[in-house]
């Protein structure tokens, strides 16, 4: 060894000397992360069951689950998700997945979770009621609700209170659901000629149930579309339309309520079921149009409007259906291009108006041909629709002229085949080939 | 519990005139309002048999027994002593010498008794009587400003984070007037936290593990500190919750919580060190020698570890040689001496695996490179020439442990991450809080239960049984897994009479060791720094001794500073 040469390889620096720092401020900080503590060793139970949770190993899961629960005991509910929720939270996902996992296990397990946390009691009530909607225990998840419902626990209460109002819409919504089961069996009833006073006495009272608690959780605002939809066919039933329209229109157009498209669509429903005015019906459509201008009642607006005899109603038309089709989902939509198609060739044939158009292809030009009007899409919507076809080859004439790749190949084709009112299209676009050039821009 | 055996005392107090007795410790009457102390006192007949004859509470002058269902009084000290007893049984069961319960654990024991003055001494009575009256009168703890206050003590930080959360959310819920509740099952539980920890070597639930050791190390036995500390965790010693096995009258609750109960595994450095600081505080003399002979002598462990990790017993000559170049093997390096403060203490488990590290590195230089290259003339060689035993090849011994050591480490991280660390017996800071505890603990019990069902045929992992070895590696094996016989001849050579390695060279893991007054350390491991061999053998020894890679690390590098002490002290200026 003693022929060995000493090599220094890559050492390490000594600390740092500060000569003015405090003596304490010289040790360095002791690690004590390998310590294994309850806490540590809890961290790390918990990183394997959720290795095992999206690695779908639901047994494994379970097993480590068993090693982790004891740490309820030292649960002081000061983090944000302590072990009690987070027990909670697996627990449920493990008995709805594992194949074992009973109905009766699970609830078990849940009146468990209830006493266990009481500042969550209500959240679990509400998610094990919904867990047994989806599983079709609809009397359970009712008793459930109703038995939430009269839970008091002094501060908790008032705390709660957001989530109690939840209940209580839900157990609304479950009266309303056998109101409607009563509804029809009436109906049935009648058709056959029976009477059931019994039955009916039943529906009046699901409906003074059902209305008191759908109505207290329509007030707050927020997305209520089920409880809405719910409450307004309830009052329709018993006549109240007033109450009904009022309430839809609070619910579309009341700012403190988020955004919600479905809102203006169910007010526009009700106000055509109540042959409300032409006027009325195109303002609630028309902020439909403005939050989701793809929406497909937007179709039936563009037919409104182009019979309108305003020419901004009918201006707007034009605008509804172009903004229709600016989107995926009615690429394909015969309807909305024959309403396209329809309102090109009137504004062409008439000679009015071409501005519009030239005003709404202005920003489309450049990439609805790519869009709409190639020559793979036109030999495709060949193959598969004739009719979409048709309405798309009128409108590519008109917008792009008659040599465009669209009308030039499906306009070939339907001579090809023969079919009569291709022949005419050709015709009609030959004919009014100048006026297709002005609007094209060339 | 005093009240009721001072309420048939019913004379109005000579000073105050107020009836409101308490009882002192040597058992007088003491009026709470004036804490005039009288001369009378309670006569107590004490006809039941003391639960531990060996503590003597002469000072006392009697052992009250309250009520049946609340127990006995109990000092904190004797609870230790039960602890200390079971720990000792338990070794006893594993194959240590019964000479070490009955005579030397016993003697420590009673000795630090004495030293801190917690029996066999004449005790200061001012002190007891502070204990009961701070306990009693919740209206006097405003009047008392220097008295720590209950909520103090509660919240004082130890080193058990998790404790210390339980404690303060504790006395967070309730308030000053309910301390009276909070309390402790023992008699002097908040005396004993209130003590001074620098004076006294105030005892705690690791220290019980270093008065273990220190017996175990003053006969010599087979069994290093890392060996005990992994039958702790491993259940074979009590150690964790070793409290439920106290008897049902010594009742646990409040502030004993914080001296009794464990949150976390012992730590080697923390365990090594209050051994030296116990031994220094008992006065203990010069420990018996530790011999070439004997089991912690760094020939002996270093073969002991070069068969758990499959070396080749050849290497044996090297370690040796090494203990004796650097003088490891002396008798007086090695046996402790509690008296002579300068000596370095050796840590015979980590001095070994050190040693078997530096031979590796002298042989196989470990920069990643060099290894490889030794193992590939050595596998050259296997293939072409049966005759003579295999040459020792690294690379299949590195696979065939790395694989062995990967499956362990595996093992071991899944049982940590599934241990159950309550047990049956509950825990409360109050009797308030006790339904609470328990409801919850029938719950745990309950969704165990059915979770455990969920995870198909899940039996309670059984301890595997203690053993010394936790590799293990035969001969017979024909699969040339074990690498025992093989011979070093590929890396060796003859030079000037003397048997040399072919590797010329070595690298220093630090040029200069720290000042351990500085950072508490003499060197300090970042695993991005050195070669990944040389850290595969850390982990290796990391794992079978449970510490971290730096304390093998750094006493590497005391050894290597040893070793080339003249070439490092010879460096051109």
């Amino acid at each position: 060894m003693d022929g060995l040469v000493a090599e220094v390889g890559s050492a390490l620096l000594p600390a740092l000397h500060l000569p003015c720092l405090p003596q304490h401020f010289y040790r360095a900080a002791s690690s004590h992360e390998h310590k294994l503590s309850f806490k540590k060793s809890k961290e790390v139970c918990l990183s394997y069951i959720q290795d095992a949770i999206l690695q779908k190993q639901w047994k494994r899961a379970a097993e480590f689950l068993t090693f982790y629960i004891e740490s309820i005991e030292k649960d002081y509910s000061i983090e944000y998700m302590g072990p009690s929720e987070i027990i909670w939270r697996v627990g449920t996902e493990i008995l709805c997945n594992h194949s074992h996992g009973s109905i009766g296990e699970f609830n078990s397990f849940i009146e468990q979770m209830k006493t266990l946390g009481v500042k969550r009691y209500l959240k679990v009530c509400l998610e094990h009621a919904f867990h047994l909607l989806c599983n079709g225990l609809i009397d359970e998840a009712y008793q459930n609700l109703s038995l939430a419902e009269s839970w008091r626990f002094g501060e908790q209460t008032t705390a709660q209170d957001k989530e109690m109002k939840l209940v209580q819409a839900y157990r609304g919504l479950l009266d309303y659901y056998s109101w409607s089961k009563q509804k029809n069996t009436l109906l049935e009833y009648e058709k056959e000629g029976f009477e059931d006073s019994s039955v009916e006495r039943e529906m009046h009272s699901c409906f003074r149930k059902a209305a008191m608690s759908l109505k207290e959780i329509i007030k707050i605002p927020g997305v209520w579309d089920l409880f809405v939809k719910s409450y307004v066919d309830l009052l329709e039933f018993y006549g109240d339309h007033q109450e009904a329209r009022e309430v839809l229109s609070e619910y579309a157009y009341n700012s403190k309520f988020p955004t919600n498209p479905n809102a203006h669509v169910y007010f526009y429903q009700f106000l055509k079921r109540h042959g409300a005015s032409k006027k009325s019906l195109v303002s609630a459509l028309k902020i439909l149009h403005d939050i989701v201008p793809s929406h497909e009642l937007m179709i039936d607006f563009n037919i409104m409007l182009q019979k309108s005899k305003k020419r901004k109603k009918r201006r707007l038309g034009l605008e509804v259906i172009f903004a229709a089709l600016d989107y995926a989902g009615t690429k394909e939509n015969v309807k909305a291009w024959s309403c396209l198609a329809r309102q090109v060739k009137q504004i062409v044939i008439s000679e009015k108006h071409l501005d519009w158009i030239k005003e709404e292809w202005n920003s489309r030009k450049d990439w609805w041909p790519a869009f709409h009007f190639s020559r793979y899409l036109a030999k495709r919507n060949w193959q598969e629709n004739e009719s979409l076809t048709y309405e798309k080859a009128l409108v590519a004439g008109v917008l792009l002229g008659k040599d465009c790749k669209y009308f030039k190949y499906v306009s070939h084709q339907g001579c090809k085949a023969q079919v009569k009112r291709f022949r005419t299209l050709k015709k009609f676009v030959n004919r009014h080939g100048p006026i297709c050039l002005r609007i094209s821009g060339l | 519990m005093d009240e009721e055996e001072a309420r048939d005392f019913n004379e109005r107090c000579a000073q105050c005139s107020e009836v409101n007795w308490g009882l002192t410790d040597g058992g007088r009457f003491y009026c709470r309002t004036c804490h005039n102390v009288t001369e009378r006192t309670r006569d107590v007949v004490n006809t039941e048999v003391t639960c531990n004859a060996r503590i003597q509470t002469i000072s006392k002058g009697s052992r009250n027994r309250g009520k049946s269902e609340e127990g006995w009084e109990w000092y904190v000290c004797e609870g230790f002593q039960l602890i200390l007893k079971k720990q000792a049984e338990a070794l006893e069961a594993l194959g240590v010498c019964p000479q070490m319960k009955d005579e030397i654990l016993c003697n420590f024991w009673r000795r630090y008794l004495q030293k801190s003055q917690q029996a066999y001494c004449d005790r200061p009575a001012g002190e007891a009587v502070k204990a009961l009256s701070v306990c009693d009168s919740s209206t006097d703890m405003d009047s008392e400003p220097d008295r720590p206050s209950l909520l103090h003590l509660l919240s004082l930080s130890e080193s058990d984070g998790d404790l210390q959360t339980d404690c303060s959310f504790a006395s967070s819920s309730g308030k000053v007037s309910e301390c009276t509740s909070v309390c402790s099952g023992s008699v002097d539980g908040r005396l004993y936290l209130m003590k001074n920890q620098k004076e006294t070597l105030r005892m705690s639930m690791p220290m019980t593990l270093s008065f273990c050791y220190m017996a175990l190390l003053w006969l010599r036995e087979p069994m290093t500190l890392s060996d005990l500390l992994r039958f702790v965790v491993e259940g074979h010693i009590p150690y964790l919750n070793v409290y439920q096995d106290f008897p049902e009258k010594m009742k646990l609750y409040g502030l004993d919580l914080r001296i009794f109960c464990v949150e976390s595994w012992p730590v080697y450095e923390e365990v090594y060190s209050k051994m030296i600081e116990l031994a220094a505080f008992l006065d203990l003399p010069r420990f018996p020698d530790i011999t070439e002979s004997c089991f912690l002598h760094p020939d002996m462990l270093c073969m002991k570890y070069l068969m758990e990790v499959n070396l080749p017993d050849e290497l044996h000559n090297w370690t040796c040689r090494v203990v004796k170049k650097i003088g490891f093997g002396e008798v007086d390096f090695l046996t402790l001496n509690p008296g002579n403060k300068s000596t370095r203490k050796v840590k015979y488990d980590v001095l070994a695996a050190a040693i078997i590290v530096v031979v590796l590195k002298l042989l196989f230089l470990l920069d990643d490179h060099y290894e490889w290259l030794l193992s590939g003339s050595a596998a050259e060689r296997n293939k072409n020439n049966k005759e003579g035993g295999p040459y020792f090849d690294f690379k299949e011994w590195y696979k065939v442990i790395k694989c062995s050591l990967d499956a362990e480490q595996k093992k071991l991280d899944e049982e940590r991450a599934k241990y159950l660390w309550r047990c049956e017996k509950p825990l409360f800071y109050s009797v308030k809080k006790k339904s609470k505890v328990l409801r919850r603990r029938q719950m745990v019990v309950n969704l165990q239960n059915q979770f455990c069902k969920l995870s198909g045929s899940v039996q309670p992992a059984e301890r595997p049984n203690p053993s010394s070895f936790q590799l293990s590696w035969s001969e017979e094996n024909t699969d040339g897994t074990c690498f025992h016989g093989h011979s070093l001849k590929g890396i060796l050579q003859q030079k000037n009479g003397v048997l040399t390695t072919i590797n010329p060279d070595y690298w220093l893991c630090t040029i200069r060791l720290c000042r351990e007054k500085l950072c508490g350390h003499l060197a300090h491991y970042k695993e991005v720094d050195f070669p990944q061999s040389y850290h595969f053998v850390l982990r290796l020894f990391s794992f079978l001794l449970r510490i971290q890679p730096s304390y093998i690390h750094e006493e590497v590098c005391v050894i290597e500073h040893k070793l080339f002490d003249k070439k490092l002290s010879k460096k051109p200026k």
